[in-house]
């Protein structure tokens, strides 16, 4: 900012209070200013939910830049503002491919990369080759008039305007929800195909430059050479940065709040650093990304995962939107209209076209090979589906006029054919796979059966490849994972994070959470909160009960532990987009009674305050024979295979049941007077077992008459069931994310009619801040960043989990 | 013979070079014969499913039991269940391409054969699947193995009165638990290559 130049001399300018510093603030402000207008925008989109279900976003996003385009254009006649590709290639589109890498089903992808690759490079070179060569060839039939370009232009245009471009596919694909392997298939192909993008362009600019004469056979050689030189070793810069960020993160436990930082900084670098090379800047970051995921995961502290996951989310929804906007604003542009029929036509027809050919003709090549057949319908979406975007507009930016002379044709026609795509292609997707019936993602109950036999495949396949002397896919992911566990995991994982958590375990844990939550949602319902209220000790819990019944959406904990965003509530939103497909009271019932099993994970007892190893294992040797003892009681009458749902007994049963598991919980219900030391919460595993093996007489296993809960939950969940942030999250894929979910889970139901003493009658318990164990897995804090499970190390919890407030 | 297990002629050479690797050049194997391929040390069922080749049931012999040694025809018959569909199925082809595939299953995981998998049995078979993993314990493996069964009871039986006994997944239990799972595309090996790569020792 400059205070106007007056000379010294006159100094007759008074000390001015407030001043207009416009130029000051100038371009930080309008950049703040673009991007409150999407978000704005987005907002206004959102609030008619007819129209988004008709028309994809980004469309609208186009059309609203058109408008705000014309709005500055009518009034400064100056086309202000443009996608720059400067802009574009270092600020907008990294976020969105690292946000793709970072959480790409890694199973998925690699098991279909032979087709993705197969799309990536072959599929790429073939549009970029007809179209150009088609072009050049109508061109010189004469139609296209008088236009200043050879053959290299031709073919230049051509290789821009063939790639497929990720952000176009995630933004309208993600509202589509095809099946997984289409999904991935044609975004995987988006992806890798800038690799043989950049190559392309690189090659045809500089052999534009170097003028049609000049170019040898050599330089042709060296193109090729130059593709892959480029991919791999974008590749491996990628890989590379992997391996630096996850062994980073593994000594980040004491940072834990610049945690996320690392994450972004590391794959920014990445991708910069390819870029640098002249390698494949988007190759780079998106391995980056794949191979950093399992590691980081497993190394960083729960918060710092939901952080990095929004940031992320966030970061890349941003960009989307602003790219979208600013598209439809760099389109009004009247300097750099040029007007050409036929070429325009003709390309939009072209590239269609042979997309489709480039489609057919691969699929059915890899229809040999593949196990999974892609039939009719895959290909008609794939071919439909494959959407130029923002990448090909910034190619296009980039030209130098004064080498290739027919620039402004070109970014107008790549103009139109971005809109094309997006907007016509975009809107009449869904119908199409709508009426062509497209296998859509199934989203199903994670069943517990399911993913056991899934993993006796694993097994049995790769057994019968063995045997047969195959070197099959499972051959390979089993040699992969044995490397992986033998070295990987050691140099780049946490030693806690090491034992490995098996996939298996992670539906077990859900499933008992979710009954879990389910059980206190119907002890809420019930009203029976009120035994809360125990009138043996000084701390009062002092709420009050006799207030709104927790029908109130409010006063409920179960809703409480849905709306905060908390890692919990993250799978809680998986959890519930499962019960809500939950068809059976059974499933419900019979997942219920998952809870009356005492799920001890060996590896994870993350006391909060406890420093010592030591008194680790001698509680764990503890619980672990109190555990033993009390399942064999239970499963002893399992034995006589009664399994069954005991109607007839009673409600008052359950009453007092819920009011004895209650009392378990009261301390861990929040208000405001619970004491900071949390004497009511440390009473071992071992009390509470010993009570429990005591009187266990009649051990049936009855199970909560859960209909109404469950109605009640799903229909509390349903407001509450938030959009997946839009643009990137591909919802099939989310559920599979958090897995650092450490649960420990108390004896939630003694079947009989124990008449628990409350907690806090029985809390002489030796209790330190060290021998600390939160039995149930649900707390309640008012900060949103906490994790609510048992989930963190020592280290972690400093503060005491006293929640701040209460919410009933 | 190869119409009948639908496997290209190609294959069965393959399989048919393979088969003598692992016999050492006799007509048949033994079980003893598949411990010398390495690879199939780390794999935790490894024992259910070198059992599976030698069950006569899944030779598609009427008797029960095991065989002590089996020939070339057993070997291809116990591949031909790992085939993968084919484009030009039907429905009642596929039907009954997946009733053979869970079939096979079911036999793997049936180990007294009385056509009953028994919450025993089932804990057996997923304490072996998850032995793989050294930090579980096998206990956990256990509770796991019972919630499976409950849920399995769940899905078969649904909801079942206070008397009722439930002795074990049956083989329609089984297909219902399975019901909505595509397991044609899942339960396959490409026959692709046609050098063994892989050799035994």
């Amino acid at each position: 900012g400059q205070r106007s130049s007056e000379s010294p001399k006159y100094s007759n300018q008074s000390f001015a209070i407030v001043s207009f510093k416009w130029d000051h603030v100038k371009e930080p402000y309008i950049i703040a200013l673009w991007i409150l207008v999407a978000s704005l925008a987005k907002i206004v989109f959102h609030l008619s939910h007819k129209v988004t279900r008709v028309v994809p976003e980004s469309a609208l996003l186009i059309v609203l830049g058109l408008f705000l385009g014309g709005i500055v254009w009518a009034a400064d006649h100056l086309p202000s503002f443009s996608l720059t590709p400067t802009v574009f290639f270092f600020y907008l589109l990294p976020p969105i491919v690292l946000d793709a890498g970072y959480f790409m089903p890694n199973r998925l992808f690699f098991g279909n990369l032979g087709s993705i690759l197969l799309y990536a490079v072959i599929g790429t070179i073939w549009n970029a080759a007809t179209t150009g060569l088609s072009l050049y060839g109508v061109y010189l039939t004469g139609i296209m008039g008088e236009m200043k370009s050879g053959l290299l232009d031709f073919l230049l245009f051509g290789s821009l305007i063939a790639a497929v471009d990720p952000v176009a596919v995630l933004a309208v694909f993600e509202e589509v929800h095809v099946n997984e392997v289409l999904f991935i298939i044609v975004f995987g192909e988006s992806l890798l195909n800038d690799a043989v993008t950049v190559v392309l362009y690189n090659v045809f600019d500089s052999f534009v430059a170097i003028g049609a004469m000049n170019v040898t056979g050599i330089d042709c050689l060296k193109g090729i050479v130059s593709f892959f030189v480029v991919s791999l070793g974008g590749t491996l810069v990628g890989i590379l940065f992997a391996f630096l960020l996850s062994l980073v993160s593994r000594f980040t436990k004491h940072v834990r709040i610049i945690e996320p930082g690392f994450v972004f900084i590391i794959s920014y670098l990445s991708y910069l650093t390819a870029e640098m090379l002249s390698l494949s800047a988007i190759l780079a970051i998106t391995f980056c990304g794949i191979c950093c995921q399992k590691y980081v995961k497993a190394n960083i502290s729960e918060q710092s995962s939901t952080t990095v996951r929004y940031t992320m989310k966030m970061m890349a929804s941003g960009a989307e939107t602003i790219i979208f906007m600013f598209l439809g604003i760099s389109a009004v542009n009247p300097d750099i209209w040029t007007w050409n029929t036929a070429f325009i036509l003709l390309t939009l027809v072209f590239i269609s076209v042979y997309r489709v050919i480039g489609v057919v003709i691969q699929t059915w090549i890899l229809n040999h090979y593949r196990t999974v057949q892609l039939e009719i319908i895959d290909q008609v979406v794939m071919s439909y589906g494959g959407l130029r975007g923002a990448v090909a507009f910034a190619l296009v930016a980039l030209l130098d006029d004064k080498k290739v002379k027919d620039k402004n044709l070109f970014v107008s026609t790549t103009i139109i054919v971005v809109f094309f795509t997006v907007i016509f292609q975009g809107l009449t997707i869904k119908p199409l796979v709508q009426w062509l019936k497209v296998k859509k993602t199934e989203h199903r109950e994670p069943k517990l059966n399911e993913k056991l036999h899934g993993r006796a495949f694993d097994h049995i396949l790769s057994a019968i490849e063995d045997i047969s002397g195959q070197i099959g896919h499972h051959y390979l992911r089993d040699k992969w994972s044995n490397f992986d566990r033998k070295f990987l995991r050691k140099i780049l994982m946490r030693r806690s994070a090491q034992k490995s958590r098996d996939q298996i375990l992670n539906v077990f844990h859900e499933l008992n959470l979710k009954d879990a939550i389910s059980y206190v949602a119907e002890g809420e319902r019930r009203g029976s909160l009120a035994f809360i209220r125990s009138p043996s000790t000084d701390n009062m819990v002092n709420v009050d009960f006799s207030a709104p019944l927790p029908s109130t959406v409010e006063s409920s904990v179960s809703y409480l532990l849905r709306e905060k965003s908390g890692p919990v509530c993250l799978d809680m939103q998986a959890l519930e987009q499962r019960r809500k497909s939950i068809r059976d009271t059974e499933d419900t019932l019979a997942h219920h009674t998952l809870q009356q099993y005492l799920y001890k994970p060996r590896q994870e007892h993350k006391h909060l305050y406890s420093r010592h190893e030591i008194m680790h294992s001698e509680d764990d040797k503890q619980d672990k024979e109190i555990f033993h003892r009390t399942m064999r009681k239970r499963l002893e009458s399992f034995k006589s295979t009664k399994l069954g749902i005991n109607h007839s007994k009673k409600f008052n049963k359950i009453h007092k049941r819920d009011r004895g598991q209650k009392r378990r919980n009261s301390s861990v219900i929040p208000n405001g007077n619970i004491p900071s030391e949390n004497p009511v919460q440390d009473f071992t595993l071992k009390e509470k077992d010993l009570e429990f093996s005591e009187s266990e007489e009649n051990n049936d296993y009855e199970t909560l008459h859960l209909g109404k809960g469950v109605d009640f939950l799903a229909n509390v969940t349903k407001q509450n069931f938030t959009d997946t942030p839009a643009g990137i999250d591909n919802p099939v894929f989310s559920a599979d994310d958090d897995q650092s979910i450490y649960m420990k889970f108390s004896p939630w139901l003694s079947s009989e009619d124990t008449v628990v003493p409350s907690q806090r009658a029985r809390v002489q318990l030796p209790y330190s801040p060290d021998n600390f164990r939160r039995l149930t897995p649900i707390r309640l804090s008012n900060k949103s960043t906490d994790s609510f499970l048992l989930a963190d190390s020592p280290e972690d919890r400093p503060r005491s989990f006293l929640p701040e407030s209460t919410h009933m | 013979l190869s119409s009948s297990l639908a496997v290209t002629s190609e294959q069965i050479e393959h399989l048919h070079r393979r088969f003598k690797q692992l016999s050492q050049d006799q007509l048949t194997i033994r079980k003893e014969n598949f411990d010398s391929i390495p690879d199939l040390e780390f794999n935790p069922i490894r024992g259910k499913i070198v059992h599976a080749f030698f069950d006569k049931r899944n030779l598609r012999q009427e008797s029960d039991g095991l065989a002590d040694e089996i020939n070339f025809e057993d070997f291809l018959t116990i591949m031909s269940y790992f085939r993968p569909i084919e484009m030009n199925m039907d429905e009642e082809q596929l039907d009954r391409f997946r009733k053979e595939k869970l079939k096979f299953l079911f036999h793997m995981y049936d180990s007294d054969h009385d056509g009953k998998i028994t919450l025993q049995e089932y804990r057996n078979v997923v304490e072996e699947l998850l032995s793989g993993n050294p930090h579980l314990e096998k206990e956990s493996a256990r509770s796991i193995a019972d919630g499976a069964m409950m849920e399995a009871a769940s899905i078969c039986v649904g909801q079942m009165g206070p008397d009722q006994v439930y002795e074990g997944i049956t083989f329609e239990d089984f297909l219902k638990m399975w019901q909505g799972i595509d397991i044609e595309t899942k339960m396959h090996v490409r026959f692709l290559n046609v050098d063994t790569i892989a050799h035994c020792y």
